[in-house]
């Protein structure tokens, strides 16, 4: 696969190692009422989707960013890549 | 030199003289044959022994998709093993044997299997082997896997090198035969970047076979006026001997080339193959088609072979299996092989064609509406019987039985994705459908277009689309006359008059029978029919058997072929050597290796070395006299605790952060608290998982306000730093904080023991004072050494003495370590490995990869206490889960055993002292063990059940599966100086 690196361009997906679903991104408030209940979710409950699916590459033999890509499950087709940091920003992780 | 069946003309270079030997006996060939043409043009038709029934077996194809001529080639560490005969090309000396029989390919012992046909029928493993269980293993499976196998492999190592390699264009065409030179012309000539693969050692494909003539060129010529054209331009890179064996994602394609297959030894600094990884941005999938069989009784006898096979080798190599030949046909493509066949003066005995309404032929008698039923020759064809239109049975002489069924297009790469074939019913074949690979246009007779015509025509257009996708202008060239004929078949798949074995699978053995009785027992799907006769298994993939299979199912079922279906496709095309996929990787450099500063030093003190985390650690370093491990690690840890030893600690993972904000991000990257550390002290952490567990320990220094050193351990250093990474670019995306890892960057050394200070002091220019009063216990800073050069001085103890760390950057490693160890000599200083270093921290209770196992918690660890409520930090939340919180929970503690002549088993479980040894009753177990020099007795580390309240208690330590049970007590883990004494000395 290739991956269209927002900032280097095409890279071949070797280059990279996966994580998973993109939701990691949205870690929860560890001093809310139910934080156990919400990081029990959010660590261990996933959705398995055959077609679009958000998830967490890291550029590791490369410039070491981690990136959002959004790949069909069913074709490996890639429509979008983005840095990791500004999709965090985007949802709202600014401290 | 005379070779029997060689005719005249053809492609190969009759003036040559190739010496080649097959079983021992010598023969010649030309430049341009293969093994196989050879070997026919010499009169050999008998090449192999079949896999199941050892039938005797001759060459069926000229093509990669060879079933029977399964040969072992060279010899030595050479030898390669079902190598297809028409595929390996000729070469003086090449040196070929036949396989699968003993003690020769005339008499087979195991031919006996033959008679045993009704016994080894689909399915026979499965029904046979259930009982007695306990047979499989000590029985059948030994028996059965000495007898199953074609060829044998040489069990040395290979000494050729295999290579990988990238390559990129905008267009990639597989295939040179005309549709595919067409596309590569097309797009050559509109400057687009192009390669042209082709399997076979000359371009021109199915060209190179026939006796059609392209404008007023021969075929072969125009072919040649192509490439020569191609070759000139420098945008198209023509390889050839290259197999194009898979379609990926986004338009990448494995491709191996075999570069030196046709040598018998790679010329120097050549590799033998190189897998190539083709990013392409479009494709023109121009692979041709492969003629099938009709299955008859007795239809595997060599000399019985596919219609196109026999007229390839015929006008390309100039050879006929056999004077006397019969064609056996159900389209118009079979008159052809009989009339180019008398054209080069071989007699054709008959056309045997099962439409009533077949065309005459001049020359050659035509048996319209006439079937094969049954052939004669046990070691090679020698007739066949016809049953007429009439009824009448006839027999038929003739040495060789050109068969043609019809042609499949090789639609296998448009498969590797999710490409589903649809059914053709002008060709009674599959052709391209559903959802190509991505960027993938087929022509020509892949794509069912199978007259030259329609290749040359569908070849330039497909190359034509796929530049406009790209928005390169590309004309079409002008077309040459070409044959184009109708295609004029009835299908037809096996002949139903047959009583005895007609084969389908010549490759498995797998016969009409076998696919009667798999429907009979409900294996009807393609997947399960493939599975329970293992039709379409092995090196051919089933390229001429599949079809067959099918056509016999659908009818059973009463369903449609379509309807019945193909098996799915899979990469790779063409069997795919482990070397070509091994590449580089292979030996020593199948990973990495990585040294220490220290290593040429360590080397030269004999040291033995053992690999972590890809590096070469000093394990221990012998010295004169010392003729077991554990004299030199005793004496290690001896010297060590009673003045001074280092060891290199290199290989510990080091990450540099620096930002405002990195003490903010260090507190949430481990479990316990570093926002107030001070500046110039190191102080040991945590890390958890999110889920809890504990996964990896080291120590952060504060070298200033925004800027510490983190270590990791060597193994887990990739996966800290991901993780760090992780966390500040995808959780706390807006903190001031930056992450490098140095861990190549610095040299580190280790320096304990009661005299490391002394040591030191020598070492450290004297404007540093690193007394115990201005460089305490965790202190950390930046100093200079030798005299000037820049270093970093921790005060910090794995082993439990005084110790240091000191580390410079990497080229002053080997220097550094010289200089401490002439320093060190006044001190009896001595150099510890692995070994000393693992005794030492289990002496003092320290844990390590043994104790943080993926399983345990701080808690578990005795950290409990470390892991900080009043934060938020990875796996805090979750670390307080019930389950993990339990008062029994299992506690880090020592075991000393209660005779002091007993050892502490490594990996042991604990028993409490009267109960039973059962998984029920099960304590603890454990972890670490070692023989303590300085308490002179075995101790170990163990997780024990609330142990932290059971000190003193003796437990049974048990391996039931070495036999060994113990009596140990349970103490402190920290076995030498307890409160720190020594570290803060």
């Amino acid at each position: 696969m290739l991956i269209n690196h927002p900032l280097l361009g095409p890279r071949d997906a070797q280059e990279f190692t996966y994580l998973g679903d993109a939701a990691l991104i949205q870690r929860p408030d560890w001093q809310a009422d139910d934080a156990a209940d919400q990081f029990h979710e959010y660590l261990y409950l996933r959705d398995n989707p055959a077609g679009l699916h958000r998830e967490l590459w890291f550029h590791e033999a490369g410039d070491r960013s981690w990136l959002v890509v959004t790949r069909n499950t069913v074709t490996h087709e890639i429509t979008d890549v983005q840095l990791a940091r500004d999709v965090a920003r985007n949802e709202g992780r600014s401290t | 030199m005379t070779h029997s069946n060689r005719l005249g003309g053809g492609l190969v270079d009759q003036s040559t003289r190739l010496s080649f030997s097959f079983d021992g006996a010598e023969y010649q060939g030309h430049q341009g044959d293969t093994l196989a043409s050879a070997l026919l043009a010499n009169g050999v038709r008998l090449m192999g022994r079949s896999f199941k029934y050892h039938r005797p077996r001759g060459v069926m194809t000229a093509g990669s998709e060879e079933p029977n001529a399964l040969v072992e080639l060279r010899s030595g560490a050479r030898q390669e093993p079902n190598t297809r005969a028409t595929v390996a090309e000729l070469y003086d000396g090449l040196d070929a044997r036949s396989q699968n029989r003993f003690p020769s390919l005339k008499y087979d012992f195991m031919g006996i299997n033959d008679r045993f046909s009704n016994f080894l029928t689909a399915g026979f493993y499965y029904k046979t082997f259930m009982w007695p269980k306990a047979f499989w293993e000590k029985l059948y499976e030994p028996v059965i896997r000495k007898a199953a196998g074609l060829g044998s492999v040489s069990f040395q190592d290979d000494p050729d090198c295999y290579d990988k390699g990238f390559r990129h264009c905008d267009l990639l065409v597989i295939g040179s035969g005309p549709a595919g030179l067409m596309a590569a012309l097309t797009a050559g000539r509109a400057g687009a970047r192009v390669i042209l693969a082709e399997e076979d050692f000359v371009t021109g494909g199915r060209l190179n076979a026939e006796t059609h003539q392209i404008g007023d060129m021969a075929g072969s010529d125009w072919a040649a006026s192509v490439v020569a054209e191609l070759v000139a331009l420098p945008n198209v890179r023509i390889l050839t001997r290259t197999t194009v064996i898979g379609a990926f994602d986004h338009g990448i394609y494995g491709a191996v080339e075999r570069v030196s297959d046709h040598l018998a030894v790679p010329e120097s600094g050549k590799p033998r193959q190189v897998l190539w990884r083709i990013y392409s941005k479009r494709a023109v999938l121009a692979a041709g088609a492969t003629e099938r069989p009709i299955a008859f009784e007795n239809n595997d006898r060599p000399g019985v072979m596919l219609a196109g096979a026999v007229r390839a080798y015929a006008n390309r190599w100039a050879v006929t299996p056999h004077k006397q030949v019969a064609i056996f046909t159900n389209n118009d493509d079979g008159h052809r092989t009989a009339a180019d066949l008398m054209a080069k003066g071989v007699t054709v005995t008959g056309v045997i064609d099962i439409r009533p309404d077949a065309p005459s032929l001049s020359g050659a008698e035509v048996f319209a509406g006439a079937q094969v039923v049954d052939s004669t020759g046990r070691l090679g064809l020698r007739s066949v019987k016809l049953r007429l239109a009439s009824g009448e049975l006839r027999d038929l002489n003739c040495g060789a039985l050109a068969v043609s069924g019809g042609w499949n297009p090789n639609v296998h790469l448009t498969c590797h994705q999710r490409g589903k074939p649809v059914w053709n019913d002008a060709i009674a074949a599959f052709i391209p459908g559903g959802e190509l690979p991505f960027g993938m246009r087929v022509a020509g007779a892949a794509n069912g277009d199978l007259s030259t015509m329609g290749a040359l025509k569908t070849g330039a257009q497909a190359a034509k689309d796929a530049l406009d996708d790209l928005g390169i202008r590309a004309q079409l060239p002008d077309l040459p006359k070409a044959e184009d004929a109708k295609i004029s078949l009835t299908p037809f798949w096996y002949v139903k008059a047959s009583k005895g074995r007609a084969w389908i699978d010549q490759q498995n053995d797998v016969t009409v029978k076998d696919i009667k009785l798999a429907h009979q027992e409900n294996f009807r799907s393609v997947e399960h029919l493939k599975r329970y006769t293992t039709l379409g298994m092995a090196t051919d993939q089933g390229k001429t058997s599949n079809m067959g299979g099918l056509a016999v199912m659908a009818e059973l079922t009463g369903k449609s072929i379509p309807e019945t279906g193909t098996t799915i496709f899979r990469p790779p095309y063409t069997p795919v050597t482990m070397g070509a996929l091994a590449g580089r990787s292979v030996g020593k450099d199948f990973h990495p290796t990585r040294e220490t500063p220290s290593h040429k030093w360590a080397t030269e003190q004999g040291a033995v070395f053992v690999e972590v985390g890809n590096w070469m650690r000093a394990q221990w370093f012998p010295k004169p006299g010392e003729t077991h491990w554990r004299q030199s690690v005793e004496r290690e840890v001896r010297q060590t605790r009673n003045s001074v030893g280092v060891c290199d600690v290199t290989t510990l993972g080091k990450i540099d952060v620096q930002g405002a904000d990195a003490a903010t991000f260090l507190n949430k990257i481990y479990a316990n608290g570093f926002a107030k550390l001070a500046i110039g002290k190191v102080r040991y952490g945590v890390m958890l998982r999110e889920d809890g567990i504990a996964y990896d320990d080291g120590t952060a220094a504060r070298l200033a306000e925004d800027h510490f050193v983190v270590t990791t351990t060597t193994a887990n250093a990739v996966l800290v730093y991901r993780n760090m990474e992780f966390a500040r670019q995808c959780l706390w995306p807006d903190l001031d904080v930056q992450l490098i890892s140095t861990t190549e960057a610095w040299a580190q050394y280790a320096v304990a023991g009661p005299n490391a200070r002394n040591l030191l002091q020598k070492i450290v220019d004297p404007e540093f004072d690193i007394s115990n009063d201005a460089f305490p216990f965790m202190a950390c800073g930046e100093v200079t050494v030798c005299g000037g050069l820049r270093a970093r001085l921790f005060r910090i103890s794995f082993s439990g003495e005084l110790a240091y760390e000191i580390a410079v950057p990497t080229r002053y490693g080997d220097a550094m370590i010289r200089a401490l160890m002439e320093a060190g000599e006044e001190f009896d200083v001595t150099p510890y490995g692995t070994e000393a270093l693992g005794v030492m921290r289990i002496e003092k209770g320290h844990a390590a990869g043994n104790e943080l196992n993926g399983t345990t918690t701080a808690l578990n660890l005795g950290l409990g206490r470390m892991v900080s409520k009043k934060k938020d930090c990875i796996g805090n939340v979750l670390s307080e889960r019930e389950g993990l919180n339990e008062d029994n929970a299992l506690r880090l503690v020592g075991l000393r055993p209660v005779d002091a002549r007993d050892a502490i088993p490594a990996g042991a479980h604990l028993m409490n002292a009267d109960g039973d040894v059962s998984a029920k009753t099960d304590q603890g177990y454990v972890t670490s063990a070692a023989y303590s020099p300085i308490l002179e007795s075995s101790i170990g580390l163990a997780f024990l059940k609330g142990g932290a309240d059971r000190m003193g208690e003796i437990l049974r330590v048990v391996n039931p599966l070495e036999g060994q049970d113990i009596r140990a007590e349970v103490v402190s883990a920290h076995f030498v100086d307890p409160d720190g004494e020594r570290l803060r000395a």
